[in-house]
């Protein structure tokens, strides 16, 4: 018998367009000692399934119909009341964001100690020492005194950590982990998914582990439920699932993750059932405006040469010298990008790779160091003229497709705005054709020049942005994490866009990113960033392969593999 | 956190400098008090004494001089309406101002606490909608006609309560109070109730916002995931990180309370500092304004400075000056 | 016709249609708008006309003939002669005049205010904001009385009178502005750190256009919301002033100093005179401040539940 069935569940959540059906008629089960993996994109129900099981969902989501069993007994009728004896003590959950996960104003030893008087008949001594064995079972060190600390003063995977100890306190039988590594980088997230199989194996315990992550999967699951549109597509031992998919949907996800292991020309072109509703259109760019003028011809050589640049910030201002506190985000930082290729920015967070890109286009002023670009300096020593004529060939894609298009203007104003700003254009009939033009390249069709942003998708607006930052006809485009906000599917077709785009526009590249695998999909070279400093810079396969530097075989051997 | 506490210190000192200088600027700088001194047949010579004897004839410098001086030894100048020390007229007046704000405080703050948290746990539901429906009438009502309101229902119909002043008092040195007898506690009701109402609706809307914001917090969802109960849940959780931002808030219209004051004094004839203010605004008399606006932000700033305090003793982030 | 269309269309409409109270506020607030507006048409009298005024008619009960003259007062008389409804029409005219200039003044230095602070930061950003912390630790009511009372000082005493009305809509624009600059300073915040501002940067904006045209407009909702509210406490602060004695003139009376005057006779039985003013007033504050109230849920889905 599973230690959990779901049967026939249905969710649905009432609402101004009428009832929204988020979980469709879906079984599932799970047994002790196993990890389930429930893989999805955003909008597959997966959370809406975990919520619906521990009877937590968010008003007005309602379970419309099915049955959830715990060993043997049907609890998805139970009372409220009644309903608080499972959770916690016989099913846990572990959240996302380990930041936002526990109350900021109580001591770790107070929500430990809180949570196992709920549950267990126990003397409030016998408690605190659970409390610390349990501190010591996921890996704090010193757990006698850390109890006693409050959520602030730990970081992000001890947090995590935490979490983890409360969600075990009284001994679970299941445990819903809800993309517990999401929220933190690749070091601390194969730590964390260690913890958890180490911990499923030794107690028992059966564990649904949701998440929009292949690679995580791949790690981590002995079976996988892979969800779309609220409907359960394909169930399956990992391996199988993995290598050999059965269903159409399940394939064209599959293709679309980046392989870990080698590099592909081009994503397969996948007959995805919904798409971002866009294709790429065959563009004729001889004689084009886009493709005129002599800034297309390739410069050999280096386009860009960046040597020993800093960037410091101020972080707390104070009156006396000596009491202001700074933060230098980039140390000392050189490197050099060839005319035609993409160059990669790898790191984790705080690592930055994304201050190098903000530095670079003048959002932030560097603090020293020399950055030439085309023979030109763009740091404005010799000329502010010169580097703002040089800062007319770079432009940016950024990372958030919602925050980087103001809402409040129409997509042809957006697009439109850098050839006004900078008057590329004599009048505006040329510049509605060159937006039109542009809509069409990055496959949108230029009826979208009428419509708002909030009309489109994550991945349609990520295109909006490419289209907007090749308006300028620039030579060196800048990408920041362009696809970490999107699904998997739309991320494979917007670098597809970045790659056929490069060719037919001979751009150049600086591709910024936390994630290995599209890094190896997309760099020709590589520079690896830690705390502000550039590690190692090689050719993208020497990184994947032989790399030199211990951070960076780290870094290798601790991103989640999913080969192909 | 010793450095947090100078800092906060030093930041009340300079609040009370830029009042000061407000105070000092309106008796340079506003109208000629002269004038409203002396009525429409004056004589140069009156004029001249007058000054003379104010010590408007006297240099910009020296003038400042003496505000600096006096203001420290409570010395703000004297009332041009009435001729006495403007500082000895307020304090006489404050014990009846300071016993009713007092009063309303506590009245404002225990109920729109309370108010504030049921509605915030029972979002929906009779009694939390006839409580939301009333305050915002409460807040719509301006205080000066819920004061006449209440006094015409219980003082003119149903006679049950007086209609104005502070009934008897009992002086205790330089202090007068109307706490110890029946009359002055019977006179004490209206006026608080109409004066501490509408802090109470703040008070009350914020509480039940803050602590809505609260419970859509993870660690909230987290905590019902572990099994807690839903007392725990509300009245452990929730309401504590509810009532750290409320502070400093509820401590702000508790100081503007002494303020709204003036109103409530206005309608109930209530003697305090109040009444006296708004005859020293329809009179320009400016030395009286100014201790009024001093007076004022002392304790203002004092509150503002012991609820820093609070905060400080409450929020563990705060303690390891990462917050500052 | 399209932006009509697409307002209609709109998730504000809707919630608009779906509350009733939002849409009885609205209908109240437009009609004593209206009213206001047009009162010199309404208004049976001119009760400022003192051709118009026989003393005989004083205390005349609504609708019951006067017992000297005959003549019927639909909300009846005040103790002058004057008809209380055409003087409530004349009141309501200047305390909406008021308490609308001074919102408007208040929200041109607030959003101009914020926005700068927002923008330029460090030192700017510090010295605007230590001013408006410094008021806001002051009642607006109280500020607002300060003010009057200075510039009253400025004011020569002969022309006191005709300049009560703007004085009063200097004081509570003055007392309010901070309300506008702090939320136009948050929100300005979180938007200049979003992406679509460093693009702008990029593609060569300078600052002026990045606050105007892009910042701008997107904090537009929260100052709605606020100049809602602002309206309905401006209109009672006014209201509150003129019943102090310390705003509107008995030669200007607003609804406040008409209820000042009211408040003498409810005692001796009068009620009307202070009565009609005083549901006037309530009906004016309590339809804006609904739907003040109503707007900042609609506009803030996250309180949406």
């Amino acid at each position: 018998m599973a230690l959990l069935e779901i049967k026939n569940m249905v969710v649905e959540f009432p609402g101004r367009h009428g009832v929204f059906t988020s979980v469709k008629d879906v079984s599932l089960d799970v047994a002790e000692g196993e990890i389930l993996g429930l893989v999805g994109e955003s909008g597959a129900g997966k959370s809406t399934v975990g919520n619906a099981v521990l009877n937590l969902l968010q008003a007005p989501g309602r379970l419309a119909a099915g049955e959830v069993w715990l060993n043997g007994e049907r609890i998805d009728q139970l009372s409220q009341s009644k309903f608080r004896s499972i959770r916690g003590k016989r099913i846990s959950m572990i959240f996302q964001d380990p930041m936002t996960s526990l109350n900021p104003i109580e001591t770790i030893e107070y929500q430990l100690v809180e949570t196992i008087l709920t549950h267990l008949d126990v003397s409030k001594k016998e408690a605190e020492q659970r409390a610390i064995d349990l501190l010591d079972q996921v890996g704090i060190p010193d757990p006698a005194t850390r109890i006693k600390q409050y959520p602030h003063q730990f970081s992000g995977g001890m947090r995590q950590r935490v979490v983890i100890a409360l969600a075990l306190s009284v001994e679970p039988e299941l445990i819903i982990a809800d993309e517990p590594t999401t929220a933190l980088d690749v070091t601390i997230q194969a730590q964390i998914l260690e913890l958890i199989k180490d911990l499923c194996k030794s107690r028992n315990l059966g564990v649904i582990l949701v998440t929009h992550d292949m690679g995580v999967i791949a790690e981590t699951a002995d079976r996988v439920a892979v969800m779309y549109k609220g409907e359960l597509i394909e169930v399956g031992d990992s391996d199988q699932v993995l290598r050999a998919p059965k269903e159409e949907y399940t394939k064209s996800l599959i293709a679309a993750v980046p392989p870990s292991n080698k590099k592909i020309h081009r994503f397969p072109k996948v007959a995805l059932t919904d798409s971002d509703g866009s294709a790429l259109q065959d563009f004729d760019l001889k004689g084009h405006w886009l493709a005129a003028g002599d800034v297309h011809d390739a410069t050999q050589g280096t386009l860009l040469d960046v040597k020993n640049l800093s960037k410091r910030f101020l972080v707390q201002n104070a009156f006396l010298e000596r009491n202001r506190r700074y933060v230098d985000a980039i140390k000392s930082v050189s490197f050099d990008v060839k005319a035609g290729e993409t160059f990669g920015l790898v790191g984790e967070s705080g690592s930055g790779k994304s201050t190098v890109a903000r530095v670079l286009t003048g959002i932030h002023p560097a603090t020293s160091g020399e950055m030439i670009f085309d023979g030109k300096d763009l740091t404005g020593k010799s000329g502010k003229s010169e580097a703002a004529a040089a800062r007319g060939d770079i432009q940016m894609v950024f990372q958030d497709p919602y925050s980087s298009l103001n809402g409040r203007m129409k997509i042809g104003s957006i697009v439109a705005e850098p050839m006004v700003v900078n008057n590329l254009t004599s009048n505006k009939e040329e510049r509605d054709d060159i937006v039109a033009d542009l809509l069409e390249l990055v496959g949108l069709g230029k009826d979208a020049a009428r419509k708002f942003p909030h009309e489109f998708s994550g991945g349609q607006r990520q295109r909006i942005s490419i289209a907007r930052a090749l308006a300028t006809r620039p030579r060196f485009l800048i990408c920041d994490e362009p696809t970490s906000a999107l699904d998997v599917s739309i991320q494979a077709q917007i670098l597809n866009l970045l790659k056929d785009l490069q060719e037919e526009l001979n751009l150049t590249l600086l591709f910024i990113s936390h994630d290995l695998p599209v890094i190896r999909q997309m760099c020709d070279r590589v520079g690896v960033m830690q705390f502000g400093e550039l590690m190692e810079v090689a050719e993208t396969e020497a990184i994947f392969e032989a790399p030199q530097v211990a951070y960076t075989q780290q870094l290798v051997s601790q991103m989640p593999k999913f080969s192909k | 956190m010793l450095s947090y506490i100078v800092k906060r210190a030093l930041q009340s000192v300079l609040v009370l400098l830029a009042v000061g200088l407000v105070a000092f600027s309106m008796f340079r700088f506003v109208g000629d008090p002269v004038e409203n001194m002396l009525g429409q047949e004056r004589t140069n010579a009156d004029i001249e004494r007058l000054r003379e004897s104010l010590g408007l004839n006297d240099p910009f410098l020296v003038q400042y001089w003496d505000f600096l001086v006096g203001a420290v030894q409570g010395d703000v100048g004297v009332s041009f309406r009435q001729g006495r020390p403007a500082l000895e007229l307020i304090m006489e007046r404050a014990p009846a101002t300071l016993e009713l704000a007092l009063v309303s405080a506590i009245f404002a703050m225990v109920l729109g606490i309370v108010l504030g948290i049921y509605t915030a746990i029972n979002r929906k539901g009779p009694i939390t909608n006839f409580i939301l429906s009333t305050s915002l009438i409460g807040v719509s009502l301006p205080t000066f006609l819920i004061g006449i309101l209440l006094i015409y229902i219980f003082a003119v119909e149903l006679k049950w309560l007086p209609s104005f002043g502070r009934g008897e008092t009992v002086d205790l040195g330089w202090w007068s109070t109307g706490l110890l007898t029946w009359s002055g506690i019977k006179s004490l009701i209206l006026p608080s109730i109409t004066l501490g109402l509408y802090q109470m609706t703040l008070i009350m809307r914020l509480v039940r916002s803050e602590m809505s914001e609260v419970l859509r917090q993870d660690y909230i969802r987290f905590a019902r995931a572990r099994g807690l109960s839903e007392r725990a849940i509300n009245f452990r959780h929730a309401v504590k990180n509810t009532l750290i931002p409320v502070i400093t808030v509820a401590g702000l219209q508790i100081g503007s309370i002494i303020a709204f004051a003036i109103i409530t004094e206005t309608v109930f004839q209530w003697p305090g500092v109040g009444l006296l203010f708004i005859d020293s605004v329809q009179f320009v008399d400016i030395p009286v304004m100014a201790s009024y606006l001093m007076l004022i932000s002392v304790m203002f700033v004092g509150i503002n400075f012991l609820v820093d305090m609070l905060y400080l003793a409450i929020d563990p982030r705060l303690r390891d000056g990462k917050g500052s | 016709m399209d932006m009509l269309k697409r307002a209609i269309a709109s998730d504000l409409f809707w919630s608009f249609k779906r509350s009733p109270v939002a849409v009885i506020s609205a209908l109240v607030a437009i009609t004593l708008i209206l009213a206001a507006v047009f009162a010199p048409l309404l208004a049976p009298y001119n009760p400022f006309d003192p051709a118009s005024l026989n003393l005989m008619n004083g205390f005349s009960k609504p609708m019951e003939p006067n017992a000297f003259t005959g003549e019927s007062f639909v909300l009846g008389t005040d103790d002058q002669g004057r008809d209380v409804l055409s003087t409530i029409l004349y009141g309501m005219r200047i305390s909406l005049f008021v308490g609308a200039l001074a919102v408007l003044f208040a929200m041109v230095i607030g959003v101009v205010l914020g926005l700068v602070a927002a923008y330029a930061g460090g030192r700017t950003d510090a010295i605007i904001m230590r001013i408006a912390d410094v008021q806001l630790t002051f009642p607006s009511i109280l500020v607002a009385m300060l003010i009057f009372g200075i510039a009253k000082g400025f004011t020569p005493i002969h022309l006191r009178d005709q300049m009560a009305i703007w004085v009063l809509i200097i004081s509570i624009g003055l007392s309010d502005w901070v309300q506008f600059a702090r939320v136009v300073r948050g929100a300005a915040l979180v938007e200049k750190s979003k992406e679509y501002v460093e693009a702008a940067i990029l593609i060569g904006r300078g600052p002026v256009a990045i606050i105007f045209k892009h910042i701008l407009p997107n904090v537009l909702s929260p100052v709605l919301v606020i100049a809602t509210i602002s309206l309905a406490l401006a209109i009672i602060s006014e209201a509150t002033l003129s019943f102090l004695g310390v705003g509107a003139p008995p030669t200007q009376p607003s609804l406040g100093t008409l209820i000042r005057i009211g408040q003498g006779y409810l005692f001796s039985g009068e009620w009307w005179i202070l009565f009609f003013p005083a549901v006037t007033l309530l009906l004016l504050a309590l339809s804006v401040n609904l739907l003040g109230d109503w707007l900042r849920d609609a506009l803030n889905p996250k309180l949406d539940d």
